[in-house]
């Protein structure tokens, strides 16, 4: 009897497992990785994190009765410090999924990692289109921007106006590539040229040099394929050496609020540039960027807002599979759609690619700016399908056409 | 238009201009260095910290009392000088006769301690200081479009680092600081204040720091990483130079700057290590640097 009762409690343990909701070591943890240091700090850094862990209270903390965790840890923009810290984080520490990874180089490594432990990570903060083209994974997701979207949107948009001649400065690792290559192609594409492009070594203080070589190039638009402090000193030291007073145009490939913020609009003034978020675009924006205002003393830019959407996202969809294994998450990410103060109707596709809309921004007159933090004026929306790669043009070997 | 190497002369001659300019900061940065390892034996590695403080107590002057750039081209060196010199007093002086390792370990402590304080209170992105009225604006020197405020600079860093040389080399104090160094307690008993002299050999050269980082000011971001950036290269300077060397530090800072801004028209990749590379071929041949003296 006492046998009989024991076996049938155990078959009715293992037929109400599948049921009950599964969630890995009791706990669901989210990792931030970034660069919260360097030149990228302000773009990302410590500023994702409050926006990861604002997301996990906005959800209440717990996803199938299981408390959320978020960690974060610095990467320093070095692939090999970061791969040693996402390896731990699964291996040991028993993370379920890292975010952010700012910096093309880093993210692409820590994928590698993640398809190989089959775990998930969204990237919000690195650029390149190769995280959803030949190195995809199953497992892997990119979420707020890549190098084609600000190449259609701030390429597109310049050539339009009658900047057919191109120079580019290049910060010189796999991002700078990515995004001098994709505006370069898409000027080519409406009639541009490219006159030349010099490849500058990342956290350069001084760029006076390379800007000599643009005005000499005469390209009526310089793109400055570089990203956070960079950009902000190229732009700097162009005003210096009278460029744009010379009749050349700047063009800032990737600058987001939280450089234009640095960089003061006085010298960030008339500036075009494409952003997959603004604060003060509808009442949900505005009221999300208020509260986030208020625990960090900044507005979010794409990367801050991307961050809060992707952890957001995720926690979605554990609930909807009702467990927090890897397959089951990643298939619910592709089918989900994305509606959430960063973007409206975002779908994802095969690649892993988030595909929202974009916006084309102008950065404001010191008069024009009403308050604090109104910095941009949205020229344009620029709609999803056409500011990413379609999936099956991606090269993504795992589209199925 | 006659071409060098493929390069037409006049854009190599803008180019070997803001060679010089860069020139300018690693000498006079190079040159505080020199200075308080030449006469302390320590190896500052705060000096980068101190050339963004000279930057950021710029910027608060500015920002906060309207005190603006001339006024502050004094004041900067003298408060940042004076900090350096009660964190000698207190901490540095006592570590004098340890291994210069412990010298070593506190500055970069310090420079780290004083990094992580500006960077959590203004961020990365930097804030911006504009240049004086009198020197914004450029001269089109036919060759190239030179603003005026990078002629100033180059100006005003010849004018600091002869300045600095001769204070060391043909005045008294500097006869009694070079004599300290070489024998402190025979000094002593001729009754100098050696740790006094000490004391203010570390103000000058952090005084130095301090005035190259207000005048790099309207260049660069004023950032907290400002300092990091560039003081591995300045210690390659250093290095190159000869380690204690005042007027191999001067000379190899503009050389090297040169050396950069030639790198940067012809293989850009390499404009970051190309001070390293010249720094491994001169330890390799001349162990002392180019200026040093055979120990």
């Amino acid at each position: 009897m006492k046998l009989l009762s024991l076996a049938s409690m155990a078959l009715m343990a293992a037929t109400a497992l599948p049921a009950m909701a599964q969630v890995s070591d009791e706990k669901v943890k989210i990792g931030i990785l970034n660069d919260q240091s360097g030149v990228y700090a302000d773009f990302g850094g410590k500023w994702s994190y409050e926006a990861a862990k604002m997301a996990v209270e906005d959800y209440g903390g717990k996803v199938l009765d299981k408390p959320i965790e978020v960690i974060t840890a610095d990467h320093q923009n070095k692939p090999d410090i970061a791969s040693n810290i996402a390896r731990q984080w699964y291996d040991t520490e028993e993370v379920d999924a890292i975010m952010e990874l700012t910096t093309s180089s880093v993210a692409l490594a820590v994928q590698g990692i993640s398809t190989e432990k089959k775990k998930i990570n969204i990237v919000t903060g690195a650029a390149t289109t190769e995280l959803t083209g030949a190195q995809c994974s199953p497992y892997g997701f990119h979420w707020a921007y890549d190098t084609h979207a600000l190449a259609v949107g701030t390429g597109g948009a310049l050539v339009e106006q009658g900047g057919d001649t191109w120079f580019f400065l290049t910060a010189d690792y796999a991002f700078g590539y990515s995004l001098e290559e994709q505006t370069g192609n898409f000027a080519k594409s409406k009639g541009g040229t490219v006159v030349g492009a010099v490849r500058h070594p990342l956290a350069t203080p001084d760029f006076s040099s390379f800007l000599l070589q643009a005005q000499a190039s005469g390209a009526k638009v310089i793109g400055l394929a570089n990203a956070g402090l960079d950009t902000a000193n190229a732009i700097k030291q162009a005003a210096e050496f009278g460029i744009v007073a010379g009749g050349q145009r700047l063009a800032a490939l990737l600058f987001t609020l939280a450089e234009v913020h640095g960089l003061g609009l006085d010298a960030a003034q008339g500036l075009t540039l494409t952003e997959g978020f603004y604060w003060d675009r509808d009442d949900q924006s505005r009221a999300f960027a208020r509260r986030y205002f208020e625990r960090t003393n900044r507005m979010p830019n794409m990367v801050h807002a991307g961050t809060y959407s992707a952890v957001t996202q995720y926690l979605k969809a554990i609930d909807k599979a009702g467990t927090d294994e890897t397959e089951a998450v990643a298939k619910e990410l592709h089918e989900m759609p994305v509606n959430d103060l960063f973007a409206a109707n975002g779908k994802v596709g095969q690649n892993g690619r988030m595909i929202h809309d974009m916006y084309l921004m102008q950065v404001k007159t010191p008069d024009e700016s009403k308050e604090p933090w109104d910095y941009y004026d949205v020229l344009a929306t620029i709609p999803g399908d056409e500011a990413y790669i379609k999936p099956s043009e991606s090269g993504c070997p795992l589209v199925t056409q | 238009m006659t071409m060098i190497f493929g390069i037409p002369i006049q854009a190599l001659l803008g180019q070997l201009l803001v060679g010089l300019i860069n020139g300018s900061f690693y000498a006079m940065l190079s040159l505080g260095l020199a200075i308080i390892f030449g006469l302390l034996r320590v190896i500052n590695f705060a000096h980068g910290a101190q050339y963004m403080l000279g930057a950021f107590v710029g910027y608060l002057l500015l920002a906060h009392f309207g005190i603006g750039y001339w006024p502050a081209l004094i004041l900067v060196p003298l408060i940042v000088g004076l900090a350096s010199m009660i964190v000698e007093r207190l901490a540095l002086s006592r570590l004098y006769d340890v291994d210069p390792l412990y010298g070593l370990l506190f500055t970069f402590g310090l420079a780290l301690v004083i990094e992580g304080a500006f960077r959590y209170f203004y961020g990365v992105s930097g804030q911006v200081y504009t240049p004086p009225s009198q020197l914004s604006g450029g001269t089109n020197l036919g060759f190239m479009f030179l603003p005026n405020y990078r002629g100033w600079v180059v100006v005003a860093s010849l004018i600091v680092c002869l300045g600095t040389w001769l204070l060391i080399e043909k005045t008294r104090l500097g006869a009694y600081l070079r004599a300290a160094t070489e024998n402190p307690i025979l000094v002593q008993a001729f009754g100098v204040n050696v740790p006094l002299l000490l004391t203010l050999t570390y103000g000058i050269g952090s005084a130095l720091a301090g005035l190259a980082g207000i005048m790099a000011a309207p260049v660069y971001q004023v950032s907290p990483l400002m300092g990091s950036n560039l003081i591995i290269v300045v210690f390659a300077v250093v290095v190159v130079g000869g380690m204690g060397s005042i007027l191999g530090a001067i000379v190899t800072g503009y050389m090297l700057g040169l050396a950069e801004g030639l790198t940067k028209v012809f293989y850009p990749e390499a404009s970051n290590i190309v001070i390293f590379v010249i720094m491994a071929i001169v330890l390799l041949v001349r162990p002392a640097g180019l200026f040093g003296r055979d120990a």
